[in-house]
C-alpha cells in the first residue's frame, strides 16, 4: 500500500497587523507613532493655552474655534470628536504596549536574576530609567485634568464654555496649581527620552541628524515644560485675574489677560 | 615589569549548581602585579584556593585577546569593568589601586542561566543565530575577490557590526535584559552587503522573533552600547528596527519572499 505523507498544514497566519503588534519591535514602533500623536497634541494644547495671556475672550473664542472647527465642512463638534477618538486610541495603546513590554522586560531579568551588587548605570538617565514612572504620574493627572477643565468636577468653580475663568479659578488653589506643576515637570522628563526614543524605535538614524534627535528632544520637553507651567504660576503670582463676569452693578473690574 | 604590586580585596559570586542558592565570598588578595590582566589575577587566586585545598572560582575565558567573547564579567557593577572598548581579558589590574575592593558578578538574565560560580549558558545567542544568521549560497570553489563590487562604506559599516564577539555584555548591561545590540549586529554585517540581500527580510523577522521569545526589549538606554567591547553602536538597532517595520508592513514577495 502506498502510504502518502499529507504536506504538514501551514500553520494559519494572523493578520499582518496582529503579527506585528505582537513582537516587541512592533510595539515600540507603535508607542512612537502614538507617541507622535501625543506629542502633536500637546504642541498644540499649549500653544493654544498661551492665548490666556490675550485676554477672556481671546481664549475662549479659540475654543469656540476648536468645536467650530472646519467650520462649513463638517457639523459642528465632529471633528473635535474625531480627533479625541484618534487621541484616546493612541493613548490606550501607548499604555497597553508600555505594560505588555514591562511585563516582558520583567521576566528577562526576574526578581532571583537581579544583579547582587550594585550597578553602575554608564549612559541610562533619570529620564530614561523612569519612563514608566512619569508615564503613570501622567496618566494620573489627564485623569485629574479631563475631571478638572473639561468635565468640571474638579471642585472649582466651573462654567461649561468659559475656558478663561475656569482656568484661572481652578489655579488660584495653591495645591491643584502645584499639582499642575509637578505633572507637567514629569511630563517634561518623559518626552525628554520619548521623543530622542522614538526616533531609534522608528529606525530614524542618520549620522547627519544624530546629534540634533537628542538637542530636539530637550528644546521639545523645555518648551513644553515652560508653557505649561507658566499657567498655574502666573495665576498664583496674580499676573492673570479672575475675569468679573456680569459686572451690571457697574462695579469696576479690571481688565482680564496679563496685567503688564 | 614595574615590580609594583597590589593587594586587592574580592568579593566573588560563588554558586555550586544551576539551581544552587549562590553568595558572595571574600578574598584577600595580595601581591597582584601590575601588568598582569583581570583574569590572570583570577588565575593567581584560583592557584591559592587550589594550594589551600578549596574549590576554584569557575569562570570562562578563551582566546584571552579579545576576540572570542567568552570572558564575561560584570566587574564592579560595570560590564568587563571600567574600560571602555575592553574586554574582560584585555583590562589590565595598572587601572586598579593599591587596597580595592572588586566585586565580581556573573551576567544576570533568565536567558542566560548561571551554570557554576561566574559561568553562564548563552545558548539563547546560539539560537538566534540559527534562526539566520548566515546566508544561502552553494559552496564551490572560493569567488574571485572584487567578483562583487561594494562600496567601501557600506563594508566598513558591515565590519563595525561584524566585529561583534558574542560576550552577552549588551544583555548583562542592559536594564531589559535585551539582546537588541547583539542581535542588530548580526543582522547588519549580512544585510549591509549585496550577498545578504537575497534574505534580507527573511531573516529580520526570524532572528528578531527569535530574540524576543528568550530576551526584554529595548527601551533606548544606550547602556549596551556603552559596556560593549567593541563598541558596537546602537545606530544598528535602529537600522534592525527598520527593516523589521518593512519585512512585516511591506510586500515581501516582491523582495523575492514568503509572506
Ligand atoms: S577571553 Fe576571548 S574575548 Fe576575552
Amino acid at each position: 500500500m502506498a502510504t502518502a505523507t499529507a504536506p504538514a498544514k501551514r500553520k494559519r497566519e494572523l493578520p499582518w497587523p496582529i503579527t506585528f503588534y505582537r513582537s516587541a519591535v512592533g510595539k515600540k514602533w507603535v508607542m512612537a507613532i502614538s507617541g507622535v500623536v501625543g506629542l502633536g497634541f500637546v504642541v498644540v494644547h499649549m500653544i493654544g493655552n498661551l492665548k490666556l495671556y490675550l485676554s477672556r475672550e481671546e481664549i475662549n473664542l479659540y475654543g469656540e474655534a476648536l468645536r467650530e472647527f472646519p467650520k462649513h465642512l463638517l457639523p459642528r463638534t465632529v471633528f473635535l470628536w474625531i480627533t479625541r477618538v484618534v487621541l484616546v486610541l493612541a493613548l490606550a495603546v501607548h499604555v497597553h504596549a508600555a505594560a505588555s513590554l514591562t511585563r516582558m522586560n520583567a521576566r528577562a531579568r526576574p526578581r532571583n536574576q537581579q544583579y547582587q551588587s550594585p550597578r553602575d548605570y554608564q549612559v541610562a538617565n533619570y529620564a530614561s530609567r523612569t519612563m514608566r514612572w512619569t508615564g503613570i504620574i501622567v496618566l494620573l493627572f489627564i485623569g485629574f485634568h479631563l475631571l478638572d477643565l473639561t468635565w468640571g468636577g474638579g471642585g472649582a468653580d466651573f462654567e461649561r464654555g468659559d475656558a478663561y475663568n475656569n482656568l484661572v479659578r481652578s489655579f488660584d488653589r495653591p495645591l491643584v496649581a502645584a499639582v499642575y506643576v509637578v505633572a507637567n515637570l514629569a511630563l517634561g522628563v518623559h518626552l525628554f527620552h520619548g521623543v530622542w526614543s522614538m526616533f531609534q524605535s522608528l529606525g530614524v538614524n542618520n549620522p547627519r541628524i544624530n546629534k540634533a534627535r537628542k538637542r530636539f528632544a530637550q528644546s521639545v520637553a523645555a518648551i513644553i515644560v515652560i508653557g505649561n507651567i507658566s499657567f498655574p504660576i502666573a495665576v498664583q503670582a496674580g499676573w492673570v485675574d479672575e475675569a468679573c463676569v456680569g459686572t451690571e452693578h457697574g462695579e469696576p473690574c479690571e481688565p482680564s489677560g496679563l496685567k503688564f | 615589569m614595574t615590580g609594583k604590586t597590589l593587594t586587592l580585596r574580592l568579593k566573588v559570586w560563588r554558586q555550586d549548581g544551576p539551581r544552587a542558592a549562590g553568595r558572595f565570598e571574600e578574598y584577600d588578595l595580595p601581591g597582584i602585579s601590575v601588568d598582569m590582566s583581570f583574569l590572570e589575577m583570577l588565575d593567581v587566586l584560583n592557584e591559592r584556593l587550589n594550594a589551600d585545598g578549596h574549590e576554584p572560582v569557575a569562570f570562562e575565558h578563551d582566546c584571552r585577546e579579545g576576540i572570542c567573547g567568552s570572558c564575561s564579567l560584570m566587574i564592579n557593577g560595570m560590564a568587563h569593568g571600567p574600560q571602555k572598548g575592553t574586554a574582560t581579558c584585555q583590562l589590565h589590574m595598572r587601572h586598579y589601586r593599591d587596597g580595592d575592593e572588586i566585586v565580581i558578578e556573573p551576567w544576570r538574565s533568565s536567558a542566560f542561566p548561571i551554570i557554576k560560580d561566574l559561568v553562564v549558558d548563552r545558548a539563547p545567542f546560539d539560537a538566534i543565530i540559527q534562526a539566520g544568521g548566515y546566508i544561502s549560497a552553494p559552496a564551490g570553489s572560493a569567488p574571485d575577490a572584487n567578483s562583487v563590487p561594494i562600496p567601501k562604506e557600506a563594508s566598513d559599516s558591515a565590519m563595525d557590526a561584524a566585529q561583534c564577539i558574542g560576550c552577552g555584555a549588551c544583555v548583562a548591561a542592559c536594564p531589559n535584559g535585551a539582546a537588541n545590540l547583539f542581535t542588530s549586529a548580526k543582522l547588519a554585517h549580512l544585510n549591509l552587503l549585496p550577498q545578504g540581500q537575497a534574505e534580507r527580510y527573511s531573516r529580520t523577522v526570524a532572528m528578531v522573533d527569535t530574540m524576543e521569545d528568550h530576551f526584554g526589549s529595548c527601551t533606548n538606554h544606550g547602556e549596551c552600547e556603552a559596556a560593549c567591547p567593541k563598541e558596537i553602536s546602537i545606530d544598528f538597532i535602529a537600522l534592525m528596527n527598520r527593516d523589521y517595520v518593512k519585512a512585516q508592513l511591506f510586500n515581501r514577495r516582491l523582495a523575492g519572499q514568503r509572506r
